[in-house]
C-alpha cells in the first residue's frame, strides 16, 4: 500500500434530517424516544408507506421557481442538504461551499402517472396507431419533468440552491449507493484528496411507480406496518419511507481551523457485494465486514435491516453472533429509505453519540434491548434488499 | 522521481486496456478506421416508429439485436462488449477474476415501457387501467425479472458477475460527464493505493421514444433529419443541436508499478482529472464561463502541466449552439492566443453524443489519437462560425504528434469534468 502518513481523522460536523418523523435533530430524537411511528396504511393500501411530514420548503429553497423545477425527492433532499449545511455553520459561506465536494446517492425517475395511464389505456383499447406513444408523450410530458427524473439533478439542485460547487458526483444502485457515497467521500478526505464533503441521499416513498418495481420482486410489505424484526413467514418485505439525510464530513484539521464542533468521528466505511446464491452468503459477508472494523463483538449496532425475507433473515443470523450488542433497527420507525438507508443510520449514530445514549428500543421480539450506557462506538449496517452490504464505524471524539 | 510516481508523489496511473463500441462498429480497429475516414454513424431510426417526432435520426447501435428492445439490456450488452475488449487487451487477472473495483457510468435506469405494457395486459382490463390496477397484477413472481432488470444497480451487478471485479461496484451518473467521472474515480482509487487496477466502464443504450422525446422537449436535439449523417455539426455556424447516440467505452487502469511489474503494455497515461460544478442553471452553463475554465485548469493543475503543454483538445463539442459557444470561450480563456493553434476536433460529429458513455468513449479515442499520431476530423464543417476561430480539424483527418491531450465532458446539472492524457509518464 502507498503513503499512509497522510491518513487523516474525519469528523461529522453537520446533520440534516427530514423524514416521516419530522425535521431537524430535536424532533427526530424526541420522536424516537417516544417510539412514535408515522405510517399511512390507507393511501397506498395494501402497502403501508411512511409519508414525509409537511415541510416549509421556503426555509431552505427560497425561490419558488427552484421548487417548481423539482419533484418531491429532490425537494426533500435539497431541504435536508440545507439543514446539514446550516447545522455545520456553512450556510452562505461561499469560500468553503465553492470548494466543497459532494456525493449524492440517488434514484430518480418520478413519472407522470396520468400520462402513463393514458398511454396504457390507448393500447388496451387497441387505439394505438404506430407512433401513438410518441404523440401522447410529446403532448403530455412537461419538459421540465425530465430534470426531475435525472438522478444527478438532486446534486444539481443542491449546487444551484446552496452553492456547493467543488465537485458533484451522483452514485446510483439502491442501498449500496448510499454506502459507497460515504465510503468514497471518507477515503478521499482521509487520503488528502478532499477536505470537506456534503454527502447524503433522499427518497420519496410515496410513489406508486416505485412500489410497482419492488412489488415485481415481492419486496413490498402488505397490510400492517409491523416492526421490522417481527416480519416473518408470509408478512415480509419493506414499507417504503420518505426522507432526506445529508451529512457534512470534514477533516479534523479543517473543522478545527474553522471552529466547528464534531457530533462524532466517521472512522470507517466498508462494503461488499455478496452474490446471494445460497443461504449464508450475506451473513458471511457481514461477518467479514465486521472483522474489518476491528471492534468488540458487543459494540452497539444501528441497522437499516429492511424486512426483506432473505436479506433480513441473513442479518438476523449475523446479529445472533452479537447477542450482547444493543441493536436498533430504524426501518420500524422510518420505513425503508433505499439509497438513504445507511446515511440515515450514520445520522442516528452520530446523534446518539452526541446525546450520550442510544435512542429507545422499539421492538417486541427481543432483538432490540434497552441500554442506558453511553456509546463510544456504534456500528452502522446497511444491507440491501437485493444487493449490497455496507458497514460503518462512528466513534466519539474524545473531549 | 521515477515513472512510478508523478510529480506530486502519487502513483502514476496508466491505461493497459481499452474497448469501445459506437454506431460505427464494435472494437477499436473498426472505430478508428471509420473515425479517421470521417465516416458518420448517424442514421434514420428504424427501431421504433418516429411518427410525430421532430427528430428522427440517432447514432443507434443496431448490430446488437435486442428483442423486444429494452434500453437497459442494450446498455448491458454494450458495456459487456467494451469491457471484454479492454480486459482482453490488458490480459490482466484471469477470466472472470479482475483484480480491482468496477466504476460504471450508466444512464439512470428506469422501469421501461415494456414492463408497464405487460403489467397493464396482466390486469385483464381494457379500460380504467391505472397504477392501482397494475400494482394488483405486479406481484407473485411472474414479473420478478423486471425487478432485477430495472434496479439502478442492475448493469453493474451483471458486470461484476461476468468480470469478477472486487468489492462493491459503483454505478454513477454525472449526466453527460458520467464516463469521465468513472475514469476519475478509478484514477483516485489507484492514487490512494486502494487498488492496483480498476475497470472503468461507461455505457448508454438510451435511444428509445421517451428518452428521445425528453431531450426533444428541451429543444436540445438537432432536427436536421436529412441526410442524417449531416446532422451533427459541432462548431459550425449552422449547428442546431446534438444527436442522441449509443455506445460504450471501457478502460483498464493500473498503477505504473503494477503494470510494469507484470510486463503489461502501457497504452497511455491518465495524467490528471479536473472537475468543477456549475451552480448557474440546470441545463445551461454559467455565462461567465468560469466553471468550464476552472474545470480545465483543475485538470491541467492535477496533471502538473501548463496550457502550453497541450497539443490536442478532444472537446465536449456536442453541436448545440450553446455548448460549443461556451466551450470555445472557455478554451480561448484558458489557452489564450495559442488556442487558435491547438487542434480541437469533435468525435461527436461522427458518432453523435453517447451521453453517459461519452466521457469514456472519447477518452479511448483521445488515447488512440495520441497512439496513432493522427487527429480525427470534425465532419460536417462547411460553415465556420466567426465566434469560434479555432482549428477544429475540419472534415479531414491529419497527422500530428500529440504528447498531452485534454478531453472534456459537460452535463446537465452543472457537471464538468476534464481528463488529461499523455503518451508516457512524465
Amino acid at each position: 500500500m502507498n503513503d499512509k502518513t497522510t491518513a487523516r481523522e474525519v469528523w461529522i460536523t453537520g446533520i440534516g434530517l427530514a423524514s416521516s418523523l419530522g425535521e431537524g435533530l430535536d424532533e427526530h430524537w424526541d420522536a424516537l424516544q417516544a417510539r412514535r411511528i408515522n405510517v399511512d396504511e390507507t393511501t397506498f393500501a395494501p402497502y403501508p408507506v411512511h409519508p414525509i411530514v409537511k415541510l416549509n420548503y421556503d426555509a431552505q429553497i427560497p425561490k419558488k421557481g427552484d421548487q417548481r423545477q423539482m419533484e418531491s425527492w429532490q425537494r426533500i433532499g435539497t431541504y435536508a442538504a440545507g439543514l446539514a449545511l446550516e447545522g455545520a455553520g456553512l450556510k452562505g459561506n461561499t469560500d468553503i461551499l465553492s470548494r466543497m465536494d459532494m456525493i449524492v446517492a440517488a434514484g430518480g425517475g418520478e413519472r407522470d402517472l396520468a400520462v402513463d395511464a393514458t398511454v396504457l389505456n390507448d393500447q388496451a383499447q387497441g387505439n394505438a396507431a404506430p407512433g401513438a406513444l410518441n404523440e401522447r408523450l410529446m403532448g403530455g410530458l412537461r419538459p421540465t419533468l425530465f430534470l426531475a427524473q435525472l438522478s444527478n439533478l438532486l446534486a444539481g439542485n443542491i449546487s444551484i440552491v446552496h452553492g456547493v460547487t467543488g465537485s458533484s458526483r451522483t452514485f446510483m444502485g439502491e442501498e449500496a449507493a448510499g454506502t459507497d457515497a460515504f465510503r468514497i467521500a471518507l477515503a478521499r478526505i482521509v487520503s488528502g484528496q478532499s477536505d470537506i464533503a456534503l454527502v447524503g441521499a433522499a427518497h420519496n416513498g410515496e410513489r406508486k411507480d416505485l412500489l410497482m418495481l419492488y412489488e415485481f420482486g415481492d419486496f413490498a410489505l402488505k397490510g400492517k406496518a409491523t416492526p421490522v424484526w417481527a416480519r416473518n413467514g408470509e408478512a415480509t418485505g419493506f414499507a417504503l419511507g420518505s426522507g432526506g439525510v445529508f451529512l457534512v464530513i470534514e477533516s479534523k484539521e479543517h473543522a478545527q481551523a474553522r471552529g466547528a464542533k464534531p457530533f462524532a468521528r466517521l472512522s470507517q466505511v466498508v462494503a461488499d457485494h455478496a452474490r446471494r446464491t445460497v443461504p449464508g452468503n450475506v451473513t458471511a459477508v457481514l461477518d467479514s465486514l465486521w472483522a474489518k472494523l476491528g471492534v468488540p463483538t458487543d459494540t452497539p449496532i444501528i441497522t437499516g435491516a429492511t424486512g426483506a425475507a432473505y436479506a433480513t433473515d441473513e442479518e438476523r443470523a449475523f446479529l445472533k453472533k452479537h447477542a450482547n450488542a444493543p441493536v436498533r433497527g430504524h426501518a420500524t420507525s422510518f420505513g425503508h429509505l433505499m439509497e438513504a438507508q445507511l446515511p440515515l443510520g450514520l445520522a442516528l449514530a452520530a446523534l446518539s453519540i452526541a446525546k450520550g445514549k442510544l435512542f429507545a428500543a422499539n421492538d417486541s421480539t427481543g432483538v432490540e434491548i434497552e441500554n442506558a450506557a453511553s456509546p463510544s462506538q456504534i456500528v452502522v449496517i446497511g444491507t440491501g434488499h437485493w444487493r449490497g452490504e455496507g458497514m460503518a464505524l462512528v466513534e466519539r471524539v474524545p473531549a | 522521481m521515477t515513472a512510478a510516481k508523478d510529480q506530486f508523489g502519487r502513483p502514476t496511473v496508466v491505461v493497459t486496456g481499452m474497448g469501445v463500441v459506437t454506431s460505427l462498429g464494435a472494437g477499436k480497429t473498426d472505430n478508428w478506421q471509420k473515425l479517421t475516414a470521417g465516416q458518420s454513424g448517424i442514421r434514420t431510426i428504424t427501431r421504433f416508429p418516429t411518427d410525430g417526432l421532430r427528430t428522427t435520426m440517432a447514432g443507434t447501435v443496431d448490430f446488437i439485436p435486442i428483442e423486444p428492445f429494452v434500453s437497459t439490456t442494450l446498455s448491458d450488452k454494450l458495456a459487456d462488449l467494451a469491457a471484454e475488449e479492454a480486459v482482453t487487451q490488458a490480459a490482466i487477472g484471469s477470466k472472470g477474476d479482475f483484480p480491482g473495483p468496477l466504476f460504471l457510468a450508466v444512464a439512470p435506469v428506469e422501469v421501461e415501457w415494456i414492463a408497464r405494457f405487460e403489467t397493464a395486459r396482466a390486469t385483464g382490463s381494457a379500460s380504467g387501467i391505472d397504477y392501482d390496477s397494475m400494482l394488483k397484477a405486479s406481484g407473485g413472481g411472474r414479473f420478478a425479472d423486471f425487478h432485477k432488470r430495472f434496479l439502478f444497480g442492475s448493469v453493474a451487478d451483471h458486470l461484476v458477475e461476468r468480470f469478477g471485479t472486487k468489492g462493491s461496484p459503483i454505478s454513477l451518473s454525472t449526466a453527460c460527464a458520467s464516463g469521465a467521472t468513472a475514469i476519475q474515480l478509478g484514477v483516485e482509487a489507484i492514487r490512494r493505493g486502494e487498488a492496483d487496477a480498476a475497470l472503468c466502464v461507461a455505457t448508454d443504450g438510451s435511444v428509445n421514444p421517451e428518452a428521445l422525446i425528453r431531450f426533444s422537449l428541451l429543444s436540445a436535439l438537432s432536427t436536421h433529419n436529412e441526410p442524417p449523417e449531416g446532422a451533427a455539426r459541432p462548431f459550425a455556424k449552422n449547428r442546431d443541436g446534438f444527436v442522441m447516440a449509443e455506445g460504450a467505452g471501457a478502460l483498464v487502469l493500473e498503477s505504473y508499478e503494477a503494470a510494469t511489474a507484470r510486463g503489461a503494455k502501457i497504452l497511455g497515461v491518465l495524467a490528471g482529472c479536473g472537475e468543477l460544478a456549475d451552480s448557474f442553471h440546470r441545463t445551461r452553463s454559467s455565462p461567465d464561463g468560469k466553471p468550464i475554465i476552472g474545470c480545465i485548469r483543475n485538470a491541467l493543475d492535477d496533471a502538473g502541466i501548463t496550457p502550453d503543454d497541450i497539443d490536442y483538445i478532444n472537446p465536449h463539442g456536442t453541436g448545440t449552439p450553446e455548448n460549443d459557444k461556451m466551450e470555445s470561450k472557455g478554451v480561448m480563456a484558458v489557452f489564450g492566443e495559442r488556442a487558435r493553434q491547438i487542434p480541437m476536433s469533435s468525435n461527436k460529429s461522427m458518432i453523435g453524443h453517447t451521453l453517459s458513455a461519452a466521457g469514456a468513449v472519447e477518452a479511448v479515442f483521445t488515447l488512440l489519437t495520441i497512439e496513432h499520431g493522427r487527429l480525427p476530423p470534425t465532419i460536417n464543417y462547411a460553415m465556420p462560425d466567426p465566434e469560434i476561430p479555432l482549428d477544429v480539424v475540419p472534415n479531414t483527418a491529419r497527422d500530428a504528434q500529440v504528447r498531452y491531450a485534454i478531453s472534456s465532458s459537460f452535463g446537465f446539472g452543472g457537471q464538468n469534468v476534464s481528463l488529461v492524457m499523455a503518451r508516457e509518464p512524465a
